[in-house]
């Protein structure tokens, strides 16, 4: 048995863990009788806690492609395959994935167990809303297949459910039809927070919406943002070069972070000059262009390792949702951030659309996330943040903390206490644990 | 379309292999023990890269079934690669025969047996090619590769004798010595990251050297200069050390 040091995407925390992949569903039968504690482990994207566990389940070679029906658009898989392998499988043959977030190096299982959602939130939904159905294998052993309609709690406690009902094996899932691998993108220059969320609502057909946001910016440009919308291409918006191979992109290389940036070259002021820069990129209130899906929805897979850029010492990811009655809260915390100067290079804002789930973080509002570099006193902050986000009736992103107490997280899902009872009926004894779970007392009830 | 048969098609190794012949336009026959396992890898090799994968029954111990299991093959294939191998702990196996004589049946005596009557077949056919996965283990015997680094020597010069004596009908063998690999094998190992290759850089290794026609080939250059320099250790010396 070898330990070995891991720590998710936000380098903290870092713990020593005995990994363990499987290539075949004995293998990892064996390991979850033999062992006590543990918890599925893809590629390591999620930010904080959520998939440390004494003992981790690495998904990465149960990644088999199982089929896939190029006339209809029902792929199937494992659950450890990268989304990015299922994009070049799919993109080719006219297919898209109906959801992605904001890195394609996440597996299937665990955008699953985050429930992710994408840039098309408000008209498409979260990645469960796309699946025909799953198997998990659960903690005697068995494996479950489920769907919204067949074992339905297992169903929606395990999307979104942080892989404490199980493990995610197999998935069936429905694509996205595309002519072509290009989006024709929208960029629009928003003077302030008012003017951004105006924009969100004219644009509120647009399949795909974000905005970048200047989170340090005071005054009359308080909220300063770029708004970006997507549409897929069809053949007529290419140029006749890209008409040649629609559904083919060019091979780019990547560039790789090659070191951790000492800590002290984020502060204040080189975010600010980055936010001014950033801001300052796009002269014109409005650009529109044609880009490759790549760069529209992966802007950061290009630099590989970018989280070095944050230091030894690792960030975190904020990620709260509020209802859209509560603008004021938006502001409120807003405020907070850019008094504490503690700004990140992308702070990323959007509005969802309607979502009914039990567990997943995606509900009617407007979403923002920020990275802030783990320092003294963050914790604090984040902590008067939470209680910002309460006040507002919002919650925070579990794939994303690394340290909410637990008491903010059950004011933000009032269905929590239903999850807790499935994991329980589905996996008793607590077998599945991550140090996310214990934290957050999911799966420390006393029983 | 020409076609690759993987023997001991399980292991991480096995399946990048096939996975990149398959890249390459290749059918691609996987041949392993219980194969009803690799039904997924079937399906993942044939949607991923768009051409045939087949599954056959192969079990690398049981002698006599080797020239059934070659015959039954419907397609035979351009090329053999053999990779199929076991590593037990050695002081176990030192003690205990059935740990030592699985090692030595399967990498060296299993082997020889499958690799012969494919070898009789190309000689016939005057071409074909024929990969195996040997290892940096079997260059030099020492005390932590006992059992397992004197059957991959005995595979080694086996493989060595093989492109020899095929020489003349033109088909061609290809030694392989991976060092070292993150592999399930090699999954409790603390290995030295510089040294270490990944499934998928064995698997381009050894189909560059099938294309090219290489007679051994090391995955990672280094190894070549350490096992010369472990080669080259005056053996009154050597005994005593701790390797």
């Amino acid at each position: 048995m070898m330990r070995k040091e891991i720590a998710n995407w936000g380098n903290y925390p870092v713990m020593e863990s005995d990994e363990r992949s499987f290539q075949f569903i004995e293998e990892l039968q064996q390991v979850v009788a033999q062992k006590k504690e543990m918890v599925a482990r893809g590629n390591g994207r999620c930010y904080g806690d959520a998939s440390l566990a004494d003992t981790t389940l690495s998904t990465l070679k149960f990644d088999k492609v199982l089929s896939f029906d190029t006339s209809t658009g029902v792929f199937e898989c494992q659950g450890g395959i990268l989304l990015s392998d299922i994009l070049d499988i799919i993109v080719p043959k006219g297919w898209f994935l109906p959801v992605t977030p904001g890195t394609k190096y996440i597996t299937i299982g665990g955008g699953i167990a985050s429930d992710v959602h994408g840039k098309n939130h408000h008209v498409d939904g979260s990645i469960s809303n796309h699946i025909v159905e799953m198997d998990v294998l659960l903690a005697d052993g068995s494996i479950a297949t489920c769907t919204p309609t067949l074992l339905p709690d297992l169903f929606e406690a395990t999307c979104g459910g942080m892989g404490l009902t199980g493990v995610i094996t197999r998935v069936k899932f429905r694509l996205k039809k595309v002519e072509t691998a290009y989006i024709k993108q929208k960029q629009i220059k928003a003077r302030n927070l008012d003017h951004i969320l105006e924009l969100f609502e004219e644009h509120k057909h647009a399949t795909y919406s974000v905005a970048w946001i200047d989170c340090l910016k005071k005054g009359k440009q308080f909220g300063r943002s770029i708004l970006i919308l997507g549409e897929h291409a069809t053949i007529n918006d290419l140029s006749d070069a890209q008409k040649k191979a629609p559904l083919q992109l060019p091979k780019k290389k990547q560039i790789t972070f090659p070191f951790n940036l000492p800590s002290w070259v984020l502060n204040q002021f080189t975010v600010k000059a980055f936010n001014f820069l950033y801001y300052g990129k796009n002269f014109k209130k409005e650009i529109n262009n044609v880009v490759s899906y790549e760069p529209f929805f992966y802007p950061l897979d290009a630099i590989l390792h970018w989280n070095r850029g944050y230091g030894k010492k690792g960030f975190i990811q904020y990620q709260f949702v509020l209802p859209l009655h509560a603008k004021d809260g938006l502001i409120e915390i807003l405020h907070r951030i850019s008094n504490e100067g503690l700004g990140s290079f992308l702070a990323v804002l959007k509005v969802f659309g309607k979502q009914e789930s039990m567990i997943s973080f995606p509900t009617e509002g407007y979403t923002l996330a920020l990275d802030f570099p783990v320092r003294k006193g963050l914790f604090e902050f984040c902590d008067e943040l939470d209680q910002l986000v309460l006040k507002h009736g919002g919650r925070l992103y579990m794939s994303k903390d690394a340290r909410m107490q637990p008491s903010v997280l059950q004011a933000g899902y009032p269905q929590l206490s239903k999850f807790i009872s499935i994991i329980n009926k589905y996996n008793p004894k607590h077998k599945f644990a991550s140090v996310q779970s214990k934290r957050l007392l999911l799966t420390e009830t006393p029983r | 379309m020409p076609t690759v048969l993987i023997l001991g098609a399980s292991s991480d190794i096995a399946l990048a292999i096939a996975k990149e012949f398959a890249a390459n336009q290749y059918h691609v026959q996987l041949a392993a023990r219980n194969v009803q396992r690799l039904a997924p890898a079937q399906s993942d090799i044939a949607i991923r890269s768009g051409n045939s994968c087949s599954l056959h029954e192969f079990d690398a111990v049981n002698y006599d079934t080797h020239q059934t299991f070659f015959q039954s093959l419907p397609v035979k294939p351009d090329v053999t690669v053999s990779v199929f191998g076991v590593m037990h702990d050695e002081d176990k196996a030192f003690t205990n025969w059935q740990l030592a004589e699985q090692m030595i049946a399967t990498n060296y005596t299993g082997a020889v047996s499958i690799l012969n009557i494919i070898a009789a077949y190309y000689q016939q056919q005057q071409k074909g090619c024929i990969a195996g996965i040997s290892s940096v283990a079997g260059e030099r015997g020492r005390a932590s590769k006992l059992i397992y680094g004197s059957s991959k020597a005995g595979f080694t010069a086996y493989l060595d004798g093989l492109r020899n004596y095929l020489f003349k009908s033109g088909v061609h063998v290809v030694t392989v010595k991976p060092g070292f690999v993150y592999t399930k094998m090699t999954e409790d190992l603390k290995l030295p990251g510089l040294l270490t290759a990944t499934p998928a850089l064995v698997a381009k290794t050894v189909f560059t050297a099938v294309q090219k026609k290489k007679n051994t080939v090391y995955v990672k250059w280094m190894w070549r200069w350490i096992m010369l320099i472990i080669k080259n250790i005056p053996e009154f010396q050597f005994k005593k050390m701790k390797l």
